[in-house]
């Protein structure tokens, strides 16, 4: 199966790249941009064929290295 | 008394650390590679700067799960003086013997010129040569140097005396207009709650010969010399 992970900065965190992206689409002219929040997207092929198995085994590696749970949350898709 | 340095994939201030460490305790440091699963005996450990693992992921993330890294936590553990410095500050939080995280700097830049800073703890292995207060000038060259804790880590952090260093300007004074990086309460070093774990952006060993052009980085490996041959 395949794991498709979100991680995203916390509300609260301060996110100066979000704000720089925010400003350089103004600067492209595009209005009405109220927020933008940049995070990463992380793909897994898993050999593990039970899904609700390998939600743990994601959550486990995003625990302990994929994301740094002090400023990131992390959203967990598993996909067949 | 032996020095470990630890080297990693893109660590480039080992060599540097190396010679202050060589020129405090007239001898130089066993260099240990990430991939070694043992330390050698050793009362000081030092993660030196650099760009480890070319800060995959998150600076220090991929580092901290080296194979040594798990004996340097053991002694960290145990009451052996580490110090991490730059990168070695961001991968001692990611490996969970500091508390935060290095975040990228607020301005978004590389921040590479010298600064001012307060010496905010004066009575640990690493800063006993210093004075209370004293305001020294050292080096910072970092992108993600901006550090990071929840409110309630940063008031355990205050509250136990565990900042070791601040961003300051000439005359001492803690201003939004000294800090380089965004970091929250100009926190520019931090010890661990027992005080043998240091981490901080910015780097002695690169202002510690009068060849450099400054030497007030030098009383911190003195310090340290002095420490561990007690």
């Amino acid at each position: 199966m395949k794991a498709r992970i979100h991680i995203t900065l916390k509300n609260g965190v301060l996110d100066p790249q979000g704000k720089a992206i925010q400003q350089a689409l103004a600067g492209l002219a595009f209005d009405g941009v109220e927020d933008v929040r940049q995070g990463k997207f992380i793909e897994i092929e898993l050999t593990e064929s039970d899904a609700d198995t390998a939600r743990v085994q994601v959550s486990d590696m995003c625990e302990k290295l994929l994301a740094n749970t002090v400023i990131e949350n992390y959203d967990i898709e598993i996909v067949a | 008394m032996p020095v470990a340095v630890i080297v990693f994939p893109g660590s480039n201030c080992d060599r540097d650390v190396a010679v202050a460490l060589e020129t405090a305790t007239g001898r130089a440091p066993a260099m240990v590679w990430h991939q070694e699963s043992a330390l050698p005996a050793c009362d000081l450990i030092v993660v030196p700067g650099g760009f480890s693992y070319g800060d995959y992921l998150r600076s220090g993330a991929m580092a901290a799960h080296s194979p040594i890294m798990r004996a340097v936590i053991e002694r960290a553990n145990t009451g052996t003086p580490v110090l991490g410095i730059c990168n070695g500050f961001q991968i001692l939080a990611e490996a969970g013997l500091l508390p935060g995280i290095l975040m990228r700097n607020a301005s978004l830049k590389f921040v590479c010129r010298d600064v001012d800073l307060r010496v905010e703890r004066a009575d640990t292995v690493f800063t006993g040569a210093y004075a209370q207060g004293e305001i020294l000038r050292v080096p910072v060259a970092h992108h993600d140097g901006n550090y990071f804790a929840d409110a309630e880590t940063l008031q355990r952090l205050e509250d136990g005396g565990q900042v070791a260093f601040r961003y300051c300007d000439t005359g001492g004074n803690v201003t939004p207009e000294a800090n380089p990086n965004g970091s929250i309460n100009n926190i520019a070093g931090i010890l661990n709650a027992d005080g043998n774990v240091l981490g901080m952006m910015p780097h002695p060993e690169r202002l510690a010969d009068p060849l450099l052009g400054g030497i007030d980085g030098a009383p911190m490996f003195d310090a340290l010399a002095e420490a561990i041959a007690a």
